[in-house]
């Protein structure tokens, strides 16, 4: 957290890269760029929506689809998910042992699962109710905007099934960390996405 | 070569636990967040009126609050780069999807 390490130089943490410092540093600016560009794509998701929220054409409309509880629900599930991440990766750099890692990134999983599971159950609901993508523009952007997230949410939990391996294979290596590091970036990253989800699909559309 | 037992056993130091609750400070912060962002809309106690601005600013202190806290953004000069990167987006973002909304409720009110 002090400036005076030249090793912290990357928005993740000092992890203590040997030789692989300046590469690990690179990688991780590099991933950088591609969270910006999917930011990008958020936000014109984003957009797309703001312009179609009246766009209902007689068919269910947000206080239809909208299900408080299980907004909340999710949104815990989402936070918890990632403070456990934030924990995988404080006991990575203060070298807890792959094991106490492992727990916290299941952790993490399990509760993301959980998240995945709820949303989906609302999926099930919309269908239920008649609020299919095809019945009017609101819906059709909001299956886009929710699915996208929950599609980059799967995909998270798809890339620490593959670290899990990766860490009970090789133990955390130097390498290892610094992919541990980028999905880190990724799974607090979707969390922010979801900030703006469920204030501005949900709460916003019932307020 | 015997490893010697005593630098192994560890020692949360003041650094750890600083870092540790400044984690912590920020899952307070964003549950916070949160319970007020919910609390808006089905407390009754906001004005119609205000509930969307509101919201709107509940959620962009609590992004700001997950990029300091959980993704490390800050004004030092190491993460200048990746500030800087943000920023750009945010820009290129506000002149996209704003501009987007503006010209399509333009549109709509024309219609």
């Amino acid at each position: 957290m002090s400036n005076a390490k030249p090793m912290n130089a990357h928005p993740g943490m000092n992890l203590g890269y040997g030789e692989g410092a300046h590469d690990a540093e690179v990688k991780v600016f590099g991933f950088w760029v591609f969270l910006m560009s999917d930011l990008v794509t958020f936000g014109l998701v984003f957009a797309i929506f703001g312009t179609m929220v009246e766009a209902t054409a007689g068919g269910p409309g947000p206080r239809e689809v909208t299900n408080l509880h299980s907004v909340a629900i999710q949104t815990a599930l989402l936070l918890g998910s990632s403070f456990a991440f934030s924990w995988a990766s404080l006991s990575m750099k203060y070298h807890e042992g792959r094991w106490r890692t492992l727990f916290y990134l299941s952790f993490a999983a399990t509760s993301a699962l959980g998240f995945l599971i709820i949303e989906f159950l609302d999926f099930r609901h919309w269908i239920e109710i008649g609020a299919v993508p095809q019945r009017s523009g609101y819906l059709s952007a909001l299956w886009a905007l929710v699915g996208l997230h929950g599609l980059h949410v799967a995909a998270g939990l798809l890339w620490v099934g593959a670290m899990t391996a990766q860490i009970l294979i090789f133990g955390l290596t130097d390498d290892i960390k610094s992919r541990v590091t980028r999905l880190g970036l990724y799974w607090h990253f979707l969390d922010i996405v979801w900030v703006g989800i469920f204030s501005m699909v949900f709460l916003a559309g019932i307020a | 070569m015997k490893p010697n037992i005593k630098t192994m056993v560890r020692s949360v130091t003041g650094e750890e636990s600083e870092e540790r609750s400044f984690y912590s400070l920020g899952l307070v912060l964003s549950i916070l967040l949160t319970v007020a962002s919910f609390a808006t809309v089905i407390s009754g106690l906001v004005p119609r009126d205000w509930m969307i601005p509101g919201l709107i600013v509940l959620a962009i202190v609590q992004i700001v609050v997950h990029l300091r806290i959980f993704l490390h953004i800050d004004l030092s000069r190491q993460k200048r780069e990746d500030l800087l990167m943000l920023l750009f987006t945010v820009l290129l973002l506000g002149i996209m999807a704003f501009g987007t909304l503006w010209i399509m409720s333009n549109l709509a009110v024309r219609m």
